[in-house]
């Protein structure tokens, strides 16, 4: 396999190095650890830190990409083929495969339209035909359909029950090798929520979600479990497909935006005068700017730019990568302004605090002056923002995309499958299962994306510090 | 006080011209008037004589900022900056690219737009205080942390399922309401009716937990615990005391709103098809109506910073700790 790099994997990479750069640092600093135990201390906050691990999860699976080996065996043509495909892909390749003609409802056997077949004695029936894909190990799918699935969810419930017993069992051996304590105290106290960190919580949702998956997996192959769109494609794997965007879009628009907030702002605060004059007027010129009309803006002008020079994009999968990146670009500049207005503000309020003074007394240079005492007394903000914005973010993308000035409509999103949704309830009888699949896979992630953040908030937040 | 205003306004106008030559940035230099003509006759191998009489018919065939050919002030007027981006200032939006009266098609879409945000804000403002005091009223017990929950759940989905939901709920499956279309006069009530009701239940979520907290601030301050001291019930604690005082920071939060409901709400209004501002820009952003957008761009800036001014206003006028400088 060759791989490939879009500008958005590199970016999402470079984002997690920084992070985990950032953890190791933040380690052997006990004022940067106590909000953080706090955080860890938080039942819901952990709970949710569990589901947000796994989308964070799926969606740095589906940032490698690559072109697979394409399969000419006489060994002429090209070695690899011109797709670009994820190590997500490959892993849920049954999915990605499984096209169907139409529309199919979940766990379906036969199309959801009527289609007209030829029978042998030469007349013409409109039947619902067998799906390709969906359920075709059966013989008699009206009567053995239920037993099947009800049996392969049995084995994926069994093979869940095994996977979270045996990682129970090693987190109880580690935390009791953590407290000096035995095996059996140790799972008492997690039963009974003596321990700092709340573990069973933490294994409650795990196993919840070993148990969906496990499920999944077992049923996947053989059935479209949340049914597949018009063209056939199956729901559920653009619903998977689809987390990538809505991280990518979290993540990397405050990325983005990220250090013009942080050096406007604290110049802004640190130096007054003109600076300030000249960045509160930048950003109260663009915070008038109606949002979505400047995003509506740039996207068009992307459009036309994109219609003019189309020879400049190799493949369809980097045009739309490139779309995603500047949507990102555009979103960071309409939402810098709050946080750059915040970090003033806080600038403001310590640059007259006896050390910031003393320091200025001793002839610090100004910018040791703002990496060393303003930057960490501010972080809180921005990590405050950060978590806050995500959420934010996510839900921003299926408006955007629904209007058609968000993500490209080739790419999966939560956005273009709600927009295409639209089309489908007016249908009669109603496709109802893209809207579902949308709706239950944005809110996991946009509810626990907000009870993380709330943690996180409540931790570091000193005015709410106890 | 006058004198404060004034200058406040003055202050508005240099944010107005960056707002002006920033779309114009955004419009004309960045992409030429030949793109946007190519792209608006939408084929690619478009005739330069097609393109030229295009751009000729809504007059994007003058210089930019320059024009060498005329005389005296003409050398500055006869542009493109200055016909379309200068001439936002006094509220001339020419004509769209299709060749409709923009400032027409504002006005007369205007009063739809209000017809849905005004009934939406003040019984969404009723609503929200509601819940948020009686989730304070009950602090620190289950109604409270189901109430929170509640509003962090509805919060979190986004606007498109409710407007989907309530659509299919409420038009298709009870046939209470026509799902979308618009009429005059007081026949429009009908069509209203959903909109509104959607728009509300979609704000209380944020709505609630965030005038929760306005309130649970104020009811720790000291005036408050004299209150109780005093003896008198929690009800007209709540009621007296606790909500006048938070009053002010919520309807000076919603000031700066104000204005900008002349705007409509875009996906509101193309879900419900109806023909409000809101409905236009979408519309206009769909046709890529360049002339439409930059019209909206600017108006929307503007009804913004006069929401910024009228906010500082009322903080004076609630306020009367806070000084004019």
């Amino acid at each position: 396999m060759q791989l490939v790099f879009l500008w958005t994997d590199i970016l999402i990479y470079i984002l997690v190095a920084a992070i985990l750069i950032f953890i190791v640092y933040a380690r052997r600093k006990e004022h940067m650890r106590a909000p953080w135990r706090q955080v860890a201390r938080s039942r819901l906050g952990m709970a949710s830190a569990v589901i947000l691990a796994v989308y964070v999860g799926i969606g740095l699976l589906d940032s490698v990409h690559f072109h697979p080996h394409a399969d000419n065996e006489d060994g002429r043509g090209p070695a690899y083929s011109s797709d670009i495909v994820s190590v997500f892909d490959s892993l849920v390749n049954p999915l990605r495969a499984g096209v169907e003609k139409t529309y199919s409802a979940p766990f379906a056997t036969h199309l959801y339209t009527r289609e007209t077949v030829q029978q042998p004695d030469g007349t013409q029936t409109r039947v619902y035909p067998r799906l390709e894909h969906g359920g075709a190990h059966l013989d008699d799918p009206d009567s053995e359909r239920m037993a099947d699935i009800l049996k392969r969810s049995a084995a994926g419930t069994a093979y869940a029950a095994i996977i979270w017993l045996l990682m129970g069992a090693g987190v109880v051996a580690w935390q009791g090798h953590v407290h000096g304590r035995s095996f059996f105290s140790q799972l008492r106290a997690i039963i009974w929520r003596k321990t700092e960190v709340p573990w069973d919580v933490i294994l409650y949702t795990s196993g919840f979600v070993i148990l969906l998956i496990s499920v999944i997996m077992q049923l996947a192959p053989y059935y479209h479990i949340l049914g597949t769109d018009k063209v056939g494609m199956d729901v559920l794997y653009q619903a998977l497909k689809s987390i990538r965007t809505g991280l990518m879009i979290g993540t990397l628009t405050t990325l983005i935006m990220l250090p013009f907030a942080i050096f406007l702002g604290i110049a802004a605060g640190y130096f007054r005068g003109w600076v300030d004059d000249i960045v509160q007027y930048t950003y109260t010129t663009l915070v008038s700017i109606p949002g979505v009309l400047l995003i509506a803006a740039a996207i068009l002008l992307l459009q036309v730019y994109m219609s003019n020079n189309a020879e400049q994009f190799d493949s369809l999968e980097s045009r739309a990568d490139l779309r995603l990146l500047f949507l990102c670009l555009i979103l960071g500049i309409t939402s810098w302004t709050s946080l750059c207005r915040l970090l003033r503000g806080e600038t403001l309020k310590l640059r007259d605090i006896e050390y910031v003074q003393a320091a200025q007394a001793f002839g610090v240079s100004h910018m040791t002056i703002i990496t060393r005492h303003i930057l960490p007394n501010v972080m809180h903000i921005v990590l405050i923002t950060l978590v806050l914005d995500f959420s934010a973010l996510v839900l921003a993308e299926a408006v955007l995309s629904y209007i058609n000035i968000g993500v490209d409509p080739t790419m999966n999103s939560w956005g273009n499958m709600i927009n295409s949704a639209r089309l489908e309830m007016a249908r009669d009888p109603i496709v109802w299962w893209s809207l579902a699949a949308a709706f239950i896979f944005m809110l996991g992630l946009v509810l626990s994306a907000n009870l993380f953040s709330d943690a996180v908030r409540d931790a570091f937040d000193p005015r709410l510090r106890k | 006080m006058i004198a404060y205003i004034i200058r406040r306004a003055l202050y508005a106008i240099p944010i107005l011209i960056g707002v002006n030559v920033l779309t114009f940035a955004l419009f004309f230099v960045i992409n030429t008037p030949d793109d946007m003509a190519r792209m608006h006759l939408g084929d690619k191998r478009v005739t330069q004589e097609a393109i030229d009489k295009w751009k000729a018919s809504l007059g994007y065939d003058k210089p930019l900022f320059w024009n060498a050919d005329q005389e005296g002030m003409d050398q500055l007027i006869d542009t493109i900056f200055y016909t379309k981006s200068v001439r936002l200032f006094v509220f001339d939006f020419g004509q769209s690219d299709n060749g409709r009266n923009i400032a027409a098609d504002i006005k007369q879409r205007m009063w739809p737009s209000l017809a849905i945000a005004i009934p939406t804000l003040l019984v969404g403002l009723l609503v929200n205080i509601t819940f948020a005091l009686t989730i304070v009223f009950f602090r620190a017990t289950y109604i409270d942390t189901g109430g929170v929950v509640l509003c962090v759940i509805m919060l979190s989905i986004s606007s498109l399922f409710y407007i989907i939901g309530g659509q299919f709920l409420a038009g298709k499956l009870l046939h209470l309401v026509p799902i979308s279309g618009y009429d005059d006069g007081l026949e429009a009530i009908k069509f209203l009716i959903l909109p509104v009701i959607i728009s509300i239940i979609y704000g209380v979520g944020s709505g609630t937990r965030w005038y929760r907290t306005i309130f649970l601030e104020e009811s720790g301050k000291d005036y408050v615990r004299t209150a109780r001291a005093k003896g008198l019930s929690e009800k007209v604690v709540m009621g007296r005391h606790v909500l006048r005082n938070a009053l002010i920071p919520i309807l000076t939060g919603i000031v700066v709103l104000l204005p900008l409901l002349f705007m409509g709400s875009l996906i509101l209004e193309s879900f419900f098809g109806i023909p409000g501002l809101g409905s236009y820009t979408i519309d206009a952003i769909n046709q890529q109506d360049f002339a439409i957008v930059r019209s909206m761009v600017f108006l929307g800036s503007v009804l913004y910073i006069i929401g910024l001014l009228l906010t500082d206003i009322s903080y004076t006028l609630v306020d009367p700790r806070v000084r004019l400088n």
